[in-house]
C-alpha cells in the first residue's frame, strides 16, 4: 500500500519530538486503519466504552472507526480464531491478547491454525493477522502476568514475532506487521511503555527482519531486543569510558533473525553476548549463540555469551523477582568475560 | 420444527451428493485395503445425508469449515473428485499439493476454507468467516461442522457465544455420531441432548435425525434463511452413527453388537434410495443411472490420483511463509 502525505491525519503535522510507545502503537493502529479498510482491531476491553485497553493502546478507534473495532468476551480461543477465518478471507485483523501468558488459553488457533494453514493448504489460504500483546517482570505480576514466551513462536514455523524497544520502531514495525502477508506475533514489554523516545514519522513503515545498529563499536557486538534494549545501552556507556567499544544491535524482528547484520558485525568484533529477559534455556538467546558459533566458530575471539533471567516462573517479592532478571553488573561481566 | 419436502429434483440432487459420497469412501477404503493408498484414513460412512442435505441449499460464495472426519462435507459442497483423492495420495496434484491430506483439505473456490484435525478448532475460525460477511454487508453463511465429542471443548462454548454476541451468520452442524473417538456419548457428555446447550447461549438449538434428509434439509434451510437475513447462528445437532469406526484400523470392540446392528439396519443410503423410488421422486433406472455416472467420476479420480506425480522435495520449504527465510 502506498504512503502518501494526504493519507495521514491532522494530528502528524503537529506530532511531538518525544512520545512514548502507547502513542506510538495508537498511531500505528490508526494509520493502517484509515489506509486499509480491511484492518480490524479487536480483543478484551479494547473498544471505547470499555476503557480503549489496559494501557489505552487503541483509544479513540471505536469511537472513529464503529465496527471495526470490537471489544470481545474473555474468549481468547474464540476470537483468536475468529481472527484466524477472518484472515482466510483477506481482512487483515490485529488482536490483542492483553497479557502474554493468556496465549497459552489459544496456542491452537496460533501454532496448529494460524502459523500451519498456508502450508497444509498448498498456498490457497493464508493468515494475514497479527497478535498484539504485553508482558515483562518487574511489576509483581507473578508466575502468569509476566512471562517472555517469544521463543514458542519462534519454534514455530510460519509465525513471525517482532518486539520493538521503543516507540519509532514499535510504529514502523507494528504498520509493516498489518501489512504482511503472515501471522505475527507483536510482543511488547511493560516496562518500554511509558519511556519517551523519538517520535515516528507516520507513514514510514519499517521492514521486518531487519536488526538496527543501536551503536556502532569494534571490540564486542551486544544483541538485544525489546527490554534488553534499555538495559544495554548504558552498561555499553559505562564500558566505553573503560575503552571498551561495544556494538549494539536491537534485533527488532526476532523471527526472521536478521543473520546479515549479526554476523557482519561479529566478523568484525569477534565477539558476542546476547541479551534476554525470557528465561535462559532453550530460548533465543541460545538460537543466535548457536547460529553464530556455526557461521564464525574460527573467527571467534571467545564463546559467545548469554545473558538472561533464571529458568524459573516469574516470583512475586520484589527481591525475588529482581533475582529472576538478570542485572547491569552481570550483563558488564559477560561483556567483559568475552573480552579476558 | 416445521418440516419442509423439497421438490423431486432436489430430492435427487441430495441422492447425488449422498451417493458421490458413500461411492468415494467405498471406494478409499478399499484401496486402502488393496495396498493402493495409506493414510490416516476417517471415514464418514453412514453420515451422508447431513452435508448432502445442507449443501443443496448452498452456492460456492457460501463457506464451509469442517473436521479431520471431514471428507463427506467437502465433497458435497463441491471439492472435485479427482482433486481429493490425489490429495488423499500424497501428490502434486492434489487440492494441497499433497502438503494437507485428509485432515486438512482445503478447495476455496467452492468456499472450502479450513478442514482442521484438532477437535473442536472448527468453530472458532467459522466465527471469523462469519465476522468477515458480516462486516462486509454479505449474504453468506458459514457452515461449521464437528462431532459430539467437540461439544465438550472450550472452543464450542467460546464460540457459540461469541456467534451469538455478535449475531454471526454461522450454522454450527454437530454431526452426532455417538461416539467421541472410542468414548460413549453418555460416558463423555452432561446434557441429554447437544442442541439443549445452545439455550445456555441464547441462540436456536435444533435436534433433528442425521439419517433423514427432510429433517436435516428443513433444520438447515430455517438456520440459513436466519444467518442470511442477519438474526444470527444456529445449532443444528443431527443425530447419526459411524460405520467404520473412529479411523481406519479401528475394531470398534467399544460399540455393543446390537447397537451396530440396529444402526446398519437403519443405514440411510439405501432406505433413501428405497424411499426415493416407492415415492416416485426418482425411478429405480433413472438412480441406477446417477450411480453408473459416479462411479465413473471415481474411476476417473482413483486414476488420476495414481498416475499423478508426487510432490517434489523442494515443496517442505515453500509456503511455510510467504517468500522463503534462509
Amino acid at each position: 500500500m502506498s504512503e502518501t502525505q494526504a493519507e495521514l491525519s491532522p494530528a502528524a503535522a503537529k506530532a511531538p519530538a518525544k512520545v512514548n510507545m502507547i502513542q506510538a502503537l495508537n498511531w500505528a493502529l490508526d494509520d493502517a486503519m484509515s489506509a486499509d479498510k480491511n484492518v480490524i482491531v479487536f480483543g478484551e476491553e479494547i473498544a471505547d466504552p470499555e476503557g480503549g485497553g489496559i494501557v489505552k493502546i487503541s483509544h479513540g478507534l471505536s469511537t472513529k472507526y464503529g465496527s471495526r473495532v470490537r471489544s470481545t468476551p474473555i474468549s481468547e480461543m474464540g476470537f483468536v480464531g475468529a481472527a484466524v477465518g477472518a484472515a482466510v478471507v483477506g481482512f487483515k485483523p490485529v488482536v490483542e491478547i492483553m497479557l502474554m501468558n493468556f496465549v497459552a488459553v489459544c496456542m491452537d488457533q496460533i501454532t496448529n491454525h494460524a502459523a500451519k494453514l498456508r502450508f497444509m493448504s498448498g498456498g490457497q489460504t493464508h493468515v494475514p493477522m497479527v497478535i498484539r500483546t504485553m508482558t515483562g517482570s518487574g511489576f509483581q505480576n507473578g508466575g502468569q502476568h509476566s512471562d517472555f514466551l517469544e521463543a514458542w513462536f519462534c519454534h514455530t514455523p510460519g509465525i513471525k514475532v517482532v518486539m520493538p524497544s521503543n516507540p519509532a520502531d514499535g510504529y514502523g514495525l507494528l504498520r509493516s506487521a498489518i501489512n504482511d502477508p503472515d501471522p505475527v506475533i507483536f510482543i511488547e514489554h511493560l516496562n518500554n511503555y511509558w519511556t519517551p523516545g523519538d517520535a515516528p514519522e507516520r507513514g514510514k513503515l519499517i521492514p521486518l527482519g531487519k536488526a538496527r545498529i543501536h551503536r556502532p563499536g569494534k571490540d564486542v557486538t551486544v544483541i538485544g531486543y525489546s527490554r534488553s534494549m534499555l538495559d544495554i545501552p548504558p552498561v555499553a556507556e559505562k564500558l566505553a569510558k573503560d575503552g571498551i567499544d561495544c556494538e549494539v544491535i536491537d534485533l527488532r524482528t526476532v523471527q526472521p533473525m536478521d543473520m546479515e547484520t549479526i554476523l557482519t558485525s561479529v566478523k568484525k568484533t569477534g565477539r558476542a553476548v546476547v541479551v534476554h529477559e525470557a528465561c535462559r534455556s532453550f530460548g533465543v538467546g541460545a538460537e543466535l549463540s548457536s547460529r553464530i558459533h556455526e557461521a564464525l566458530f574460527r573467527e571467534l575471539k571467545a564463546p559467545v555469551e548469554r545473558v538472561a533471567s533464571e529458568d524459573s516462573p516469574v516470583p512475586y517479592a520484589p527481591p525475588l523477582e529482581q533475582a529472576f532478571l538478570y542485572t547491569h553488573a552481570e550483563l558488564e561481566a559477560a561483556i567483559r568475560k568475552t573480552l579476558a | 420444527m416445521v418440516m419442509t419436502q423439497p421438490d423431486s429434483k432436489t430430492l435427487v440432487a441430495i441422492y447425488e451428493k449422498m451417493t458421490l459420497i458413500k461411492h468415494s469412501d467405498d471406494r478409499v477404503i478399499g484401496a486402502m485395503k488393496a495396498g493402493r493408498m495409506v493414510m490416516p484414513y476417517y471415514s464418514a460412512r453412514g453420515q451422508e445425508c447431513i452435508p448432502a442435505a445442507i449443501s443443496v441449499q448452498l452456492t460456492d460464495e457460501d463457506y464451509l469449515v469442517t473436521i479431520y472426519r471431514g471428507v463427506h462435507d467437502m465433497l458435497a459442497k463441491g471439492l472435485p473428485p479427482k482433486l481429493l483423492w490425489a490429495e488423499l495420495a500424497g501428490k502434486v496434484t492434489g487440492s494441497c499439493k499433497g502438503k494437507g491430506g485428509p485432515m486438512h483439505l482445503t478447495y476455496p473456490s467452492k468456499g472450502c476454507m479450513v478442514t482442521t484435525g484438532i477437535v473442536g478448532a472448527s468453530m472458532p475460525i467459522a466465527c471469523g468467516l462469519g465476522l468477515a460477511t458480516q462486516l462486509r454487508g454479505e449474504k453468506r453463511v458459514t457452515v461449521a461442522n464437528f462431532g459430539d465429542g467437540a461439544s465438550n471443548i472450550g472452543a464450542f462454548h467460546e464460540s457459540l457465544n461469541l456467534a451469538a454476541v455478535w449475531k454471526l451468520p454461522v450454522i454450527f452442524v454437530c454431526q452426532n455420531n455417538q461416539y467421541a473417538e472410542h468414548t460413549a456419548y453418555s460416558t463423555g457428555t452432561s446434557a441429554a441432548k447437544i442442541s439443549d446447550r445452545a439455550a445456555s447461549y441464547g441462540i436456536p438449538g435444533v435436534h433433528v435425525d442425521g439419517n433423514d434428509p427432510i429433517a436435516v434439509y428443513s433444520a438447515a434451510q430455517q438456520a440459513i434463511a436466519r444467518a442470511r437475513a442477519g438474526e444470527g447462528p444456529t445449532l443444528i445437532e443431527a443425530k447419526t452413527f459411524r460405520f467404520n469406526g473412529h479411523l481406519i484400523g479401528d475394531a470398534g470392540e467399544y460399540i455393543p453388537k446390537a447397537i451396530y446392528a440396529e444402526a446398519v439396519k437403519n443405514d440411510p443410503y439405501p432406505r433413501y434410495r428405497n424411499w426415493l423410488v416407492e415415492h416416485q421422486h426418482a425411478s429405480a433406472t433413472q438412480l441406477d443411472g446417477i450411480d453408473a455416472a459416479i462411479k465413473t467420476l471415481i474411476d476417473e479420480a482413483e486414476a488420476f490420483a495414481m498416475s499423478s506425480a508426487a510432490p517434489d522435495a523442494i515443496e517442505v520449504k515453500r509456503d511455510v511463509y510467504a517468500t522463503e527465510i534462509a
